[in-house]
């Protein structure tokens, strides 16, 4: 049993709660149901399921926290978990930075859960293994794949009568073509709560046309160029920009929010003025969790309006410290697009690259938020409105907000998982121009 | 939000921006506890009748590892203590192989019937992956050990180490820091004890126990009238020591433009330096852009080995098992068979090793029950072997495993994983000067910094903490907003001198990604200072609006 309902939760929490000798407690408890496979070379490689919950408690005395852990819920097993988290608080050095649980918030209505990603069964992933390898080998292509599904819940409850509760579903997918004479490859990925949105053969489709496609890549010369980036392909550029929008490192003058001769860039407008980024946790194609991990609520709320940042993150400590209301991190992030399809786009470019997705990304700046990486698994040269060949994959180095500074078009918005970090974006296809092209990889 | 996702960000807090990547790993537990021990006959009692089970349900190969670890870190920044974490994470994973498919399964609940149970579920998992298997698992023998232990040669458990020790270790590096002009300083030690016992069907009886220490450090210097910052990072390397790490001897210190680290770490004293260091950054020259020859150290180098070398030579990439993930190799089979393909200059020798004491990778035993040694992978340039486990052996036209099998967790299912990867050192004795002097115009680098690499191993590009620019066979100076780019078979034939062995030193990693779900695991990689010629360097400053 890890699944519990509403009032199951509350009832083991209160529980707790009730326990506690301390200056005050917050409990949470997680449970999450599992599931996976992973295939490779057309067979399934492994396959598995996992079902557990955790109950974390946090107890305090004065600014003097510890915290314990347990996966066992009869009285004596919560009982002492919440014992041994007292103790460590009494061992604990003072955190001047602690901040006392809060009180009961008020909570939008959660559309995190969909019945049939819960009702996941093993057989099913094996079919959906068993798909695309079998369209794979139609075509001569060889196919890794990965999925995975999870149900979860999530409980808190505070010694100030704080609780909150919600259940949420999620599957991922992503799977990688290769020709069999290794000279094409594509991939493809799909993310949603709700499974029944998921087609695994037109994802697989996706991946084959592209590994199929891309065979007998051309090289060109790299520099800069206009680029037409699949929402794939921005995700993890955007996701490191909103990771680094946090208040702190940019009062302190560690982070491109920082401002010469001190402050930060927030109300600055420092994109076009075509960008707008906001999040919203009931955005019905990515929904969020109406709470964050320490309680606060979660609203809709701009984060960059006309290229204007207008809203930064900051902690409960922090905004105490700035006298400013907290700003929590956001659950999912959303980027208004425009009318264009990818056709469009295309038709519209002279010269220019459609990037499949970017590889292997990490920081060169944080100043300037400077990240490099490659394309990967489908880049294709355009010319005079059409897809003329494909082209061998280059390396870039660029930073996100000189990106959205270079921006031609906006096209159609597609729901990406940015790979962790627990925000789920809905972006736009993005033209791009003067993207920067280092060097160029043999990689296929 | 995944359950993954919430337990990290609740766990972490607000270090998690400064270290992604770090998950709360186990339950938390006391200190005391943590010193415990499981004893031997209770873990032998339990293993066999999970091996009994499997075999009685139709396995026809089992192994069963019962893992306790246990990890702690100190988080500190400035002038206080951001979060201390201790857990432990127990439990034990069977694998079984029937009808010719593995199976996998795992608990955390100890007791007979628990293990019973897991092992019929290894085993029926096992036979439902059988319907979509297209060849049927060929294990290299393994001669069983029966009842062997290994024990990391520490001297110090760094858990048996008072927690006000270390904060108060780390709390002074900070003090050093800030009074030597740092702005700020997160400053954090990472601690790792793995207790792993293995039994199998083969008849080995295996239990052991791993150490593992980081002590690390972030400075940040400001200058605020500019809006400019510059950061440098410890100099240290996670090593598969304990406390004694971090006791300074004059004898593991290489002594030139800045000091140096062997087996021993001098944490205060390379803060200091960082913090005079950091502020140096702000005012140094930006690089021009184009062909230098490089001098790097190996507090760097081992990541351009980790990436160019490690990754391109493990089997299960080669083969496509991670080509929805980490991606394939450039090393396909067909250069390894023709015996002559050139990796690198005929100076260049690369070995794979899971026995140098103090490294990352060092074990008596995998986590397939295979003794671990020592080979070459690089030899005089040209790609002579690979990175193997038991069920890959044949591949290779071994008649055994290399020994690389790992599981980050006895919950996680094991498989192939990068040994320890060096470089081996030069034959003549030559010194880092020796090298610096020979250089006409060139770029000492020193410390890891970004790192990126294709997904096939081809394309890199590396930047450092330190950057120093010699002309005529000297340094002249510092540098900044230095990166470069280049190809691994270009670069590692680029390859123009490497230090003698007085100059080896190991670098590494707590946390290299595989697999999907992802596992982490710990390596290092050795080498003397070694010279580039040629390699292309760009300059990475941009101005934002």
């Amino acid at each position: 049993m890890s699944l519990y309902s509403k009032e199951e939760a509350r009832q083991i929490l209160e529980k707790v709660v009730k326990f506690s000798k301390a200056d005050g407690c917050e409990v949470i408890l997680t449970g999450a149901a599992i599931g996976n496979i992973r295939y490779a070379r057309n067979s399934v490689s492994t396959a598995g399921e996992n079902n557990d919950a955790t109950l974390i408690v946090q107890s305090y005395f004065g600014k003097k926290s510890g915290t314990a852990t347990i996966n066992e819920f009869d009285d004596a097993s919560l009982e002492k978990v919440v014992r041994m988290s007292e103790e460590l608080a009494t061992l604990a050095p003072e955190n001047p930075e602690f901040m006392e649980p809060l009180p009961q918030q008020t909570y939008g209505e959660s559309t995190t859960y969909a019945e049939a990603t819960s009702k996941i069964t093993p057989d099913f992933r094996a079919n959906a293994a068993a798909n695309s390898i079998k369209l794979a080998r139609n075509k001569g292509v060889t196919a890794a794949g990965f999925l995975v599904d999870e149900t979860s819940v999530a409980a808190m409850m505070n010694s100030k009568g704080l609780f909150a509760y919600n259940q949420s579903t999620n599957v991922t997918y992503t799977a990688t073509m290769r020709t069999d004479d290794g000279t094409g490859s594509g991939w493809v990925t799909r993310d949603f709560n709700d499974v029944t949105k998921l087609d695994i053969g037109e994802a697989s489709l996706v991946a084959i046309d592209k590994a199929l496609h891309s065979r007998n890549a051309k090289a060109i010369e790299p520099g800069k160029y206009t680029v037409i980036l699949e929402p794939a392909a921005s995700a993890e550029l955007l996701r490191n920009m909103l990771f680094n929008m946090n208040a702190r490192p940019a009062d302190e003058g560690r982070s491109f929010l920082s401002k010469k001769g001190g402050g930060t860039k927030l109300g600055e407008k420092i994109y076009d003025e075509r960008i707008n980024f906001y999040t919203d946790p009931t955005h019905s194609e990515v929904p969020a969790a109406p709470w964050t991990p320490d309680g606060q609520a979660r609203k809709k709320m701009d984060i960059i309006r006309n290229g204007v940042v207008k809203n930064i993150f900051y902690d409960r400590y922090w905004a105490s410290k700035k006298h400013v209301e907290s700003v929590p991190f956001p659950g999912n992030a959303i980027m208004d697009g425009g009318s264009a399809s990818l056709d469009d786009m295309i038709r519209d470019t002279k010269k220019g690259i459609l990037v499949t997705r970017f590889w292997y990304i990490r920081t060169v700046d944080p100043q300037t938020l400077l990240y490099t990486g490659l394309t990967r698994d489908g880049t294709f040269y355009i010319e005079n409105g059409k897809i003329k060949h494909p082209i061998k994959n280059f390396r870039f180095n660029e930073s996100p907000v000189i990106m959205l500074n270079n921006l031609e078009t906006l096209g159609k918005q597609v729901r990406v998982s940015a790979g962790g970090g627990g925000v789920n974006f809905f972006l736009p296809y993005m033209k791009i121009r003067d993207f920067t092209f280092t060097s160029l990889s043999d990689a296929i | 939000m995944k359950r993954r996702d919430f337990i990290y960000l609740a766990g972490l807090g607000a270090t998690a921006s400064i270290l992604p990547g770090i998950p709360l790993i186990g339950s938390p537990i006391s200190v005391e506890r943590s010193l415990e021990r499981v004893d031997v006959s209770t873990k032998k009692k339990l293993a066999d009748v999970g091996l009994n089970a499997a075999r009685a349900k139709g396995a026809t190969y089992t192994d069963v590892r019962i893992g306790r670890y246990l990890n702690q870190y100190i988080i500190t920044r400035e002038d206080r203590v951001e979060n201390i974490v201790n857990t432990e994470s127990y439990g034990m994973g069977i694998r079984v192989i029937a009808n010719g498919s593995w199976g996998f399964a795992a608990t955390d609940k100890m007791d007979n019937d628990s293990v019973s149970k897991t092992a019929e579920l290894a085993v029926a998992i096992a036979k439902e992956n059988s319907r979509l298997l297209t060849e049927p698992v060929r294990l290299a023998p393994q001669k069983g050990h029966g009842e062997v232990s290994w024990r990391a040669p520490i001297e110090k458990n760094a858990f048996e180490i008072p927690i006000k020790e270390k904060v108060d270790l780390l709390l002074s590096v900070n003090d050093a820091a800030m009074k030597g002009g740092a702005d700020f300083i997160n400053s954090y030690l990472f601690m790792v004890n793995e207790q792993k016992y293995f039994a199998s069907t083969d008849g080995s009886y295996i239990d052991q126990d791993i150490h593992r220490i980081w002590p690390t450090f972030f400075i940040t210097k400001i200058d605020s009238a500019s809006g400019k910052f510059e950061t440098r990072n410890a100099l240290s390397a996670p090593m598969g020591l304990g406390y004694e790490y971090l006791e300074a001897r004059p004898q593991d210190k290489i002594k030139g433009i800045t000091t140096l680290y062997k087996d021993r770490y001098d944490m205060l004293e390379d803060a200091k330096a960082a913090a005079a260091q950091s502020a140096e950054k702000l005012t140094a020259k930006s690089v021009e852009p184009g062909k230098y020859d490089l001098i790097l150290d190996p507090s760097h180098l081992w990541l351009t080995i980790h990436e160019s070398t490690g990754h391109p030579t493990e089997l299960d990439r080669v083969l496509g098992y991670e080509a929805n993930f980490a991606g394939t190799s450039f090393l396909t089979l067909d250069k390894w068979e023709s015996k002559k393909f050139n990796y690198g200059n005929n100076i260049v020798n690369i070995f794979a090793d899971k026995t140098q004491p103090g490294s990352l990778g060092a074990a008596g035993y995998d986590d397939e029950g295979v003794k671990c040694g020592r080979w070459d992978v690089i030899k005089g340039g040209l790609l002579v072997n690979y990175q193997a486990i038991r069920d890959q052996a044949h591949i290779l036209g071994l008649n055994e495993s290399q020994g690389c099998c790992y599981a980050d967790n006895w919950s996680s299912v094991q498989f192939q994983r990068m040994p320890n990867i060096s470089l081996m050192p030069g034959k003549e004795k030559k010194s880092i000067d020796d090298l610096i002097k020979g250089v006409e115009k060139g770029i000492y680098i020193i410390g890891d910094g970004s790192f990126s690499i294709d997904q096939q191993r081809y394309n890199f590009q590396f930047g450092g903490q330190l950057y120093y620019e010699i002309k005529n066979g000297k340094i002249a100076g510092m540098l900044k907003d230095v990166a470069y780019q280049s190809n691994t078979q270009e670069f590692w034939n680029s390859c123009a001198g490497i230090a003698d062995e007085s100059d080896y030193r190991l670098g590494g990693s707590f946390f290299d990604g595989k697999g999907q779900p992802m596992q982490t695991s710990s390596v290092s990689h050795g080498s003397s200072t070694a010279r580039f010629n040629g390699v292309n360097v760009i300059n990475t400053a941009r101005k934002l609006g």
